[in-house]
Formats: structure tokens, C-alpha cells, sequence
């Protein structure tokens, strides 16, 4: 067994123009990189939640983030958004770059709400608005200024379709959110972070709030969407990173432990912690 | 009997007892209504038809009718409204979703529910010495409108907070991590969701303020009066044309007012105008707050988390 590349190999070196690589015929699918975690820290108050996290995503991949509950995932993907801005005595220290516009997500200069119209995100809880079905997957366009009845009409149609939901709902587009099941709900929500066609779509644990065949339901999803998007998915379910993702992130008390291709870590880890947690010794 | 039977035995006993301590308790109180309302009935409803409202005081009973009281209530209610509501409402959504935590934000928090307590006639004073002689509203309908306002302020704005705290937070993130700004979040979703615990927190301030007598006769209002507030652009006696807010400055009477100055006349036939003026506005605050409950019923069906 030759020894396998460390992490650091993995990661893209800032020089290389992450969207002019070519790409062979005969080539291993290369993906460029969509964003890269710098040194990352993140700072409740004076609690470190995530400690100098460094790895990239790469585009139209999914990603996911596993680890025992606790150790910063969700705290570390709600920086992709800037979502911690939100509460006071909130820090971030090092950088997200955003490719091709190399912007750092968590620098002074990115203003908060441009990040979020430009990264979005699904909770945990399917949390629709207590509005109609039309107006939650509208309203991220309404925001963005788009407001001609035919083009949101049109966008809507487009990402309800890509939420694989189009065909249970098109008929009460003007019910109500909360007449929809729970997994129907959680679509709708990855219906409306998708209208507003982000560069990339955060999942917070998306189907830890549902039942088994809504949970397979939003895994093909995600599946699908891999072709068009670049997807951070956080999940406490080991089965489901190593069937959605292509790259998987193991951390561990707010430290990233290893970072790899998803067949790499599940077949192979080089940590024995990751051994440790996939193999469910404890978590 | 078994062990068992005695402790399920004992239960039941209970639940026997507590029912029916409730319920009676509960035909106490409706009873209670009933029974002022039907006093007030008996003694006034022979004198409750459209010349009572069409009517000013009189000496005479028979002829005294609560006009002046009834439009001034209403013009009071107009005012008051009008204040405490956008002044409320800012409050709250300011001390909910802008202010940060802080010890002068707790020492606000505080004196906003000790203001709920603070007897009305006090607010009555302040209001003669601030909006009558300093601001020289005199004792007129702003004058009374904006002292009821003060009076139901606090709860305006304790209602409000409720029914925003009471919106999941994750109503908020899901909004903002679609780009919305604060305000967007505010106008979007807060007040449209939290419409229904606001209007009813204001409906019921509403009713509280309209049998408020004490600070209207603090800051002097008249017991007995024999014109209207002029409306808008109307030709006034003095031959010259009403301004827009000219009823504003006008002097007036209530409804409570109107009513305990019947009840301190002599003679059994004011004592029937003032059941009557009672019975009117009785109803009245019912009537607002089976509105307050109709909003509430029907946010709560339109709204579900
Ligand atoms: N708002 C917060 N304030 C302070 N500490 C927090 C807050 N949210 C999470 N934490 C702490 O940060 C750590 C990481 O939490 P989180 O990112 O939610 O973990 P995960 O999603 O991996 O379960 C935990 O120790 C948690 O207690
Ligand atoms: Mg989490």
C-alpha cells in the first residue's frame, strides 16, 4: 500500500487559477475550487468554537462535514454565510476565499447580506414562511429586485422543478407553506435557496428532522444538484456523507482532524480518531 | 378492594372536586356580568333610543342624551390610537430586534412594566402640567387623546414585544440567509406574522383607555357641554372656516364622565340616563374586545409554525 497523499496535497495553492485548469479527455474528473478555508478560527464571545480550520470546496462537489455533535460544524458552515453576524460578540479570524472573485467571505470588505444572497442555506428544521408556497420560493428573487409576474412565475416553476417538488404542488401554489409534509417542506426550503441561483448552497443537517423515505427523497436531491452547484452538507449520519458526498471533512472539538476524498475516509482514513469515529467507537 | 382501586379511586375524587370548583367559580364571574349588566338594563334601557344619542345634556332629564360624550369618546379613542400605536409599536420593535442587551436597555425594560402600574391619575397630572399649560394643548381633545395614549403605552409596547419574541427564530434566519436586511425581516415577516398578538394587545389597551375617567378630569374635561367639535372645513359660528385640525383644540366630555355626572344629580331620572350612558359604553368595550378575540381567531388559523 503506497502512502497516500496528506491533506495538505489536497488543498489548492493560491497561485493556480482555480478555473483554467484543463481538463483531458482521459483526465480524472479535476474540480475546480469554489471556496478555501484559511486558518480559520471562529469565536463565540472567548469561546473558540473552531480552531484554524484550513481546507477548500470544490465547485459542482459536495462536501460534507462529519463529527461528533459539538465539535463545530454547524458553527464552521454558518460562517459561509456570515450568519454569526447576526449575534453580538461574535469573531472571526482568518479567510474564506470565494472563487473566481477571491473575496473573503469573513473580511471586513464582504458586506454580510451580499454573502448571503450569494452562498444559501437550508436549516435543520424545514423552516418555510407562513406564506404560501409561491411566495416562500419568491421571496429571495423579490429581494433581488426581480419582480415581473412572468419571470418569478417562470423561476419559481424552474426551482421547484429542480427541488424535485414541482409535480406535488404546482396544482396549490397558493396554499398555504405549512400544509405540506415535513419532508415536502424541507424541499420547498431547498426550493427557495435555490431560486436565487447562489454560488453555493450550505445544508445544515437537512434531513435530520424527517423520516427515511423523505430522507432518501432529499439525498437524490442533493445528488442532482451536485452537477449544478457546489454543496456543503453537515450531517451526523455517516451513511449519508459517504453516499451524497465526493470530499469529507472529519473534525473534532472545533479542530479538523482529516480531509479527504469521502471513499479515501471511510475506506481508509490516515487519523485513527476518523478510524475511530466512522467505525462508531464514539460519537 | 385492591391497593390500586383506592389510589384511582382517590384521583378521581380530585378531578370531581377541582371541576367543580371551576366551574362554579366560573358561573361566579359570568354571573357577576350578567347580573351588572341586566341591573343596567333594567334601569336604563327604557331611555336607550336614537334621541339619547342625538341629544346634549339637559337639566332635564328626558331630554339629556349623551351626544357631546359619545363623539367626544370616539374623537379620545381616534387620538389616542393614532399616538400609541405608531409610538408603541417603534418602541417595541425597537427594544426587540435593534437594541442590544445591555444594562440601560434592562433599566428601559424595567420602567416599562412599572409604567403599566403607575395609577392613571398620576398620569393625569403629568399630562396638566406637560400637555396642558407647557405645551399649551389646553384642556382639549389632543390634550385627552394623548393622555389616554401615555396611559396605554406601556401595554402597546409589552404587547408588541410579546408577540414579536413570540415569532421562532428561525422565522428570522431563514430570512436573512436569503439576504434580507433587518428592515426587510421586520416588514416582511415580523409584523405581518405578529400582527395578530399586536392588534389584539392594542384592542384590548384600547378598551382599558375608553372607561378611563380620572386623568381626563385631572387635565379638565368639561361634564357638561352643548356643541361639537367642529369637522373639518365646517363654516363655525364665529363665521370663519374650520381648519382641518380645529376639533383637535376643541373642549369635550366622555362617556364615564357623562355618566358620573348623572350619577351625582338627584333624582331617580338621571340616575336611569346614567344606566343607560353605562349600558352604551359596557357594550362598547365588549364590542371591542370580541374584536380583539375575532383577530386573534383568525391570525391564529392563518399563522401556524
Ligand atoms: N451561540 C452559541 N454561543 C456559544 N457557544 C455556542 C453557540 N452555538 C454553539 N456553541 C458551542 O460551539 C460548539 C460547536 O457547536 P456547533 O457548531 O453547533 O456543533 P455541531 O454543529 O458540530 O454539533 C459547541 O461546543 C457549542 O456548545
Ligand atoms: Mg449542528
Amino acid at each position: 500500500m503506497v502512502n497516500t497523499p496528506p491533506v495538505e496535497s489536497l488543498t489548492p495553492q493560491p497561485v493556480m487559477q482555480p478555473h483554467s485548469e484543463p481538463v483531458g479527455a482521459d483526465a480524472p474528473v479535476v474540480h475546480p475550487v469554489k471556496a478555501e478555508v484559511r486558518n480559520l478560527s471562529f469565536y463565540y464571545g472567548s469561546f473558540k468554537a473552531v480552531k484554524n480550520v484550513s481546507l477548500p470546496f470544490y465547485e459542482k462537489a459536495v462536501t460534507a462535514l462529519i463529527g461528533p455533535s459539538g465539535c463545530g460544524k454547524t458553527t464552521l458552515l454558518r460562517c459561509f454565510n456570515r450568519m454569526h453576524d447576526l449575534y453580538p460578540g461574535n469573531r472571526y479570524e482568518g479567510e474564506i476565499v470565494l472563487y473566481p472573485s477571491r473575496i473573503n467571505i469573513v473580511g471586513p470588505a464582504a458586506s454580510p447580506i451580499e454573502m448571503r444572497m450569494r452562498v444559501s442555506m437550508v436549516f435543520q428544521k424545514p423552516n418555510p414562511f407562513p406564506k404560501s408556497i409561491f411566495e416562500n420560493v419568491a421571496y429571495g428573487l423579490r429581494l433581488r429586485g426581480v419582480g415581473g409576474r412572468s419571470e418569478l412565475e417562470a423561476r419559481v416553476e424552474q426551482a421547484l422543478r429542480g427541488a424535485a417538488l414541482w409535480e406535488e404542488v404546482k396544482d396549490r401554489l397558493r396554499d398555504g407553506a405549512y400544509g405540506l409534509s415535513g419532508g415536502q417542506q424541507q424541499r420547498l426550503c431547498i426550493a427557495r435557496a435555490l431560486a436565487v441561483e447562489p454560488e453555493i448552497v450550505l445544508f445544515d443537517e437537512p434531513t435530520s428532522a424527517l423520516d427515511p423515505i423523505a430522507t432518501g427523497k432529499i439525498e437524490e436531491l442533493i445528488d442532482d444538484l451536485r452537477q449544478r452547484v457546489t454543496i456543503l452538507i453537515v450531517t451526523h449520519n455517516m451513511q449519508q456523507a459517504s453516499r451524497v458526498s465526493d470530499y469529507t471533512a472529519f473534525m473534532y472539538l472545533g479542530e479538523m482532524i482529516e480531509y479527504d476524498r469521502t471513499a479515501k475516509i471511510f475506506t481508509n482514513p490516515s487519523k485513527s480518531l476518523t478510524e475511530q469515529y466512522i467505525s462508531g467507537r464514539f460519537g | 378492594m385492591r391497593p390500586i382501586d383506592h389510589t384511582i379511586r382517590r384521583g378521581q375524587l380530585q378531578d370531581l372536586i377541582f371541576r367543580v370548583l371551576g366551574v362554579s367559580l366560573l358561573l361566579l364571574c359570568l354571573g357577576t356580568l350578567g347580573v351588572l349588566i341586566f341591573n343596567l338594563a333594567h334601569d336604563g334601557l327604557s331611555r336607550l333610543d336614537l334621541k339619547f344619542f342625538s341629544s346634549f345634556a339637559s337639566r332635564h332629564a328626558d331630554e339629556a342624551g349623551i351626544k357631546a360624550a359619545w363623539v367626544g369618546t370616539a374623537l379620545i379613542m381616534l387620538v389616542t390610537a393614532l399616538t400609541a400605536i405608531p409610538l408603541g409599536l417603534a418602541a417595541g420593535i425597537y427594544l426587540e430586534e435593534y437594541a442590544r442587551k445591555n444594562w440601560f436597555t434592562g433599566l428601559i425594560e424595567i420602567n416599562i412594566a412599572n409604567l403599566a402600574g403607575v395609577p392613571s391619575i398620576i398620569y393625569g397630572l403629568m399630562a396638566l402640567g406637560l400637555l396642558v399649560y407647557k405645551l399649551n394643548f389646553g384642556r382639549s381633545i389632543l390634550s385627552g387623546g394623548v393622555t389616554l395614549a401615555f396611559l396605554i403605552l406601556p401595554i402597546v409596547i409589552v404587547a408588541t414585544r410579546e408577540a414579536l419574541r413570540s415569532i421562532p427564530q428561525s422565522m428570522r434566519e431563514a430570512a436573512y440567509a436569503l439576504g434580507a436586511t433587518r428592515w426587510q425581516v421586520i416588514r416582511h415577516h415580523l409584523l405581518p406574522y405578529s400582527a395578530g398578538g399586536i392588534s389584539t394587545g392594542v384592542i384590548i389597551a384600547l378598551g382599558r383607555a375608553i372607561g378611563e375617567t380620572a386623568p381626563l378630569i385631572t387635565i379638565g374635561a368639561l361634564t357638561y357641554i352643548a356643541f361639537l367639535p367642529p369637522a373639518p372645513f365646517s363654516m363655525m359660528d364665529s363665521g370663519h372656516r374650520a381648519g382641518a385640525f380645529s376639533w383637535l383644540m376643541t373642549d369635550f366630555t366622555v362617556l364615564p364622565i357623562q355618566m358620573f355626572n348623572w350619577v351625582s344629580m338627584p333624582g331617580e331620572d338621571f340616575q336611569a340616563n346614567a344606566a343607560a350612558a353605562g349600558l352604551v359604553l359596557m357594550l362598547a368595550t365588549l364590542g371591542i374586545n370580541a374584536v380583539a378575540i375575532g383577530v386573534r381567531y383568525r391570525m391564529r388559523r392563518r399563522i401556524k409554525w
